[in-house]
């Protein structure tokens, strides 16, 4: 039976990806997700799991060899934050091409520069485009639920695609949270071991990733957005057999008090505990506010969204990135998704919470009378980058 | 030497008759480096995994849906073969050893061009080197950027023209000397290294047959005249292998262990001209950069010899 523990949400994702078995963990230091490979490090010391850690010298590296892990068959982990993110970068449109399995938790924070170790989702946006599945957790449990069903989602034949799960740097990792921990046991139910499609090995002898030239390029990318888009159905069902088994419920997009709700204000990560309790505080005034937590970006929810938001007479749109000249990126995404919705709601794009700046109830009220103020069919301003000191 | 003469003669009792790099790769007319994979392949045999580095010998050989490789191969990208082939070792460690693959040893094989493995791989190389993989890294040296047209790497040699450091009016060609990577790796404490040549086919197959059997890092430096680069005939490949090793600007030398053992040894070297004077890169050398050349290959070649004659294996050196 599960058990309700208290656990830094670091210690828990990594507790939670060694019931998976991986069979390769590479991974480099960088402030906030270190304690995961850390803490993974310790489990396999300890022998509590068999598996080779590979203390590699880089990020560019832990990906590569994950690659190189999940080529051959394995089941591969890594973690990183930030600039290693970016140092990743040149390899990550390469596992999705590859179709390989990989999954790596995110511990979210600012891009340099200036330098900053705290929270934002500038890292993972820069990321958006690479072809992996994306996911966000709010608090500690979806950490541990989501690094499971990570592991089915990618590794389902239907799927074979690189999975990230994002959990905010320090108001997630850093934090010591009750959780439910399922055992050894409830988790080789659920995911069975991988069954790879092909592997580098000479038993089973292929080429893997060949030269694609313009003849085939275009369509080996259309197979991949194909791949991405088709991969919905997995996580759903994914999810569905996950509730079955632990009961706790998972849908693209969640939605809290959205009754009646005239105002939607659409949040990811760790801020949507707080928006939860600032949408509850406005109820309780009497404004017509809902909230809308997006937990899968990409493959983006379209349909989800747009079923959501029916009815309502403006959405704030979240974003804790800035697409420099341009908006928020997940404000952008919004918009794009309902141009062609007849009644569309109103669009504020808000751009807060970055580089670890604190996001307060408080915060999440003042947005909510902006949504309350906005008309449909008049833009005020493209975005707002919310809390500008001196502004 | 006299197996080389008599290669004919020898060839078929001495290398494996199967092949595993196979016709119908694009490389170039007489190129050096596809012949050195060839043969790299028959010294590794079928349990062998290739993890290629971008660069030539990826481009030409697997132009989807078609590859040349009949040894499992994969390729990711340009400064990773060392730390992507890191990934499937250890795979292939803990599979093996938790039985879902089969119960038999099968060699990483790591393969880069000079860009790749001097240049930006040499990261990821050290790493990999470092943390005592059983891996092999061969790199496939042609001394410059050829896969992208020519461009100076850290492999290029000192006064060769190239695109991006040409010749002119006021330039020689390139100005710093050719990084010594076999040094920086037995530095690395990888128990067997090598230099090598295709043009000495039984000594690369001996020690690539070597370096298969160490069960932790190896790393073969392997020269592979490129006739597109070096602005040759493509016939002379073959015959450029032989002067570089006989004038002694490329040594051909291993290091188990510590101890270093010159593999093919020559009792004069040849003057450096000799193998300067067929190349298009090095035609604007004025005597007296020749005159420069000569004297570091000479004195690098002393150095060689000094750690031939002086240097123990480190084994001997516990007590």
């Amino acid at each position: 039976m599960a058990k309700r523990v208290g656990m830094e949400i670091a210690i828990a994702a990594a507790e939670a990806v060694a019931l998976c078995r991986p069979d390769v963990i590479a991974a480099y230091p960088i402030t906030p997700n270190t304690h995961i490979p850390e803490h993974l490090s310790d489990i396999v010391a300890d022998g509590r799991l068999d598996a080779e850690f590979v203390c590699v010298e880089s990020e560019h590296s832990a990906l590569s060899a994950c690659i190189g892990a999940s080529a051959a068959g394995a089941r591969a982990f890594t973690a990183t934050s930030s600039q290693g993110l970016l140092y990743m970068d040149e390899v990550m449109p390469i596992a999705s091409s590859m179709r390989l399995p990989v999954v790596m938790a995110i511990g979210n924070r600012a891009l340099s520069g200036p330098i900053n170790i705290w929270n934002d989702h500038s890292d993972i946006m820069s990321q958006r485009d690479m072809g992996w599945i994306s996911l966000f957790a709010a608090y500690g449990q979806e950490v541990i639920d989501m690094c499971v069903q990570a592991f089915k989602i990618a590794e389902d034949l239907d799927v074979m695609l690189p999975v990230n799960v994002n959990l905010d740097g320090f108001q997630l990792t850093h934090v010591v949270e009750p959780m439910l921990f399922p055992t050894q046991k409830e988790i080789d139910k659920f995911l069975p071991e991988r069954k790879p499609y092909a592997a580098v090995h000479p038993d089973t002898t292929v080429s893997m990733g060949t030269l694609g030239m313009p003849d085939i390029f275009t369509e080996s990318m259309k197979a991949k957005d194909e791949a991405l888009k088709n991969s919905k159905k997995t996580i759903l069902k994914v999810w569905k057999e996950w509730e079955e088994q632990f009961g706790r419920h998972y849908q693209p997009i969640i939605e809290h008090r959205t009754d009646g709700a005239e105002v939607l204000i659409m949040t990811m990560g760790s801020m949507s505990e707080t928006a939860e309790t600032a949408v509850d505080e406005m109820r309780k005034k009497g404004m017509p506010v809902g909230l809308l937590k997006l937990v899968l970006w990409r493959p983006f929810p379209y349909d989800d969204l747009r079923k959501a938001v029916k009815g309502a007479r403006s959405l704030v749109v979240t974003d804790r990135a800035v697409s420099f000249g341009s908006c928020g990126p997940v404000g952008a995404e919004v918009r794009s998704a309902l141009y062609d919705e007849p009644d569309a709601p109103a669009i504020v794009n808000e751009i807060i919470g970055l580089g670890g700046r604190d996001v307060t109830v408080e915060d999440f009220i003042a947005m909510g009378e902006k949504g309350l103020k906005a008309e449909k069919g008049k833009r005020e301003e493209e975005y707002h980058i919310y809390g500008v000191r001196g502004s | 030497m006299s197996i080389v003469n008599n290669f004919d003669l020898y060839a078929p009792r001495l290398v494996d008759q199967e092949e595993y790099f196979v016709h119908g790769h694009r490389a170039c007319q007489g190129c050096a480096e596809a012949l050195a994979v060839r043969l790299m392949c028959k010294g590794l045999g079928k349990d062998t995994v290739v993890v290629n580095a971008t660069g030539c010998m990826e481009v030409v050989s697997s132009f989807y849906p078609t590859t040349a490789w009949t040894l499992p191969w994969l390729h990711v990208a340009f400064p990773n073969a060392a730390s992507s082939a890191s990934g499937v070792e250890a795979a292939l460690k803990v599979l093996r050893r938790k039985g879902k693959i089969a119960d038999r040893r099968v060699k990483t094989v790591a393969i880069g061009g000079d860009g790749g493995t001097f240049d930006i791989g040499i990261q990821a190389l050290s790493g990999a080197m470092e943390r005592g993989h059983d891996l092999l890294y061969v790199c496939f040296d042609n001394e410059a950027y050829m896969n992208t047209g020519i461009q100076r790497s850290g492999a290029t040699p000192f006064g060769a023209s190239t695109t991006t450091h040409p010749a002119g009016d006021k330039s020689s060609g390139k100005t710093a000397w050719k990084k010594n990577l076999a040094e920086i790796m037995v530095a690395h404490n990888v128990s067997y290294v090598a230099t090598a040549c295709p043009s000495y086919p039984i000594d690369f197959i001996t020690k690539v047959k070597k370096a298969r059997k160490v069960e932790g890092p190896a790393f073969i430096h392997c020269l592979a005249v490129c006739p597109t680069g070096w602005r040759c005939p493509s016939d002379a490949a073959i015959k450029l292998g032989r002067l570089a090793s006989e004038t002694g600007v490329f040594p051909l030398y291993e290091v188990v262990d510590g101890k270093y053992r010159m593999t093919v040894q020559h009792d004069t070297l040849r003057p450096i001209q000799d193998y300067l004077k067929s190349q298009g890169r090095f035609r604007h050398l004025t005597p007296d950069v020749i005159e420069t050349i000569q004297a570091r290959v000479i004195q690098e070649y002393n150095k060689l010899q000094d750690k031939i004659n002086c240097l123990h294996a480190w084994s001997d050196l516990k007590e």
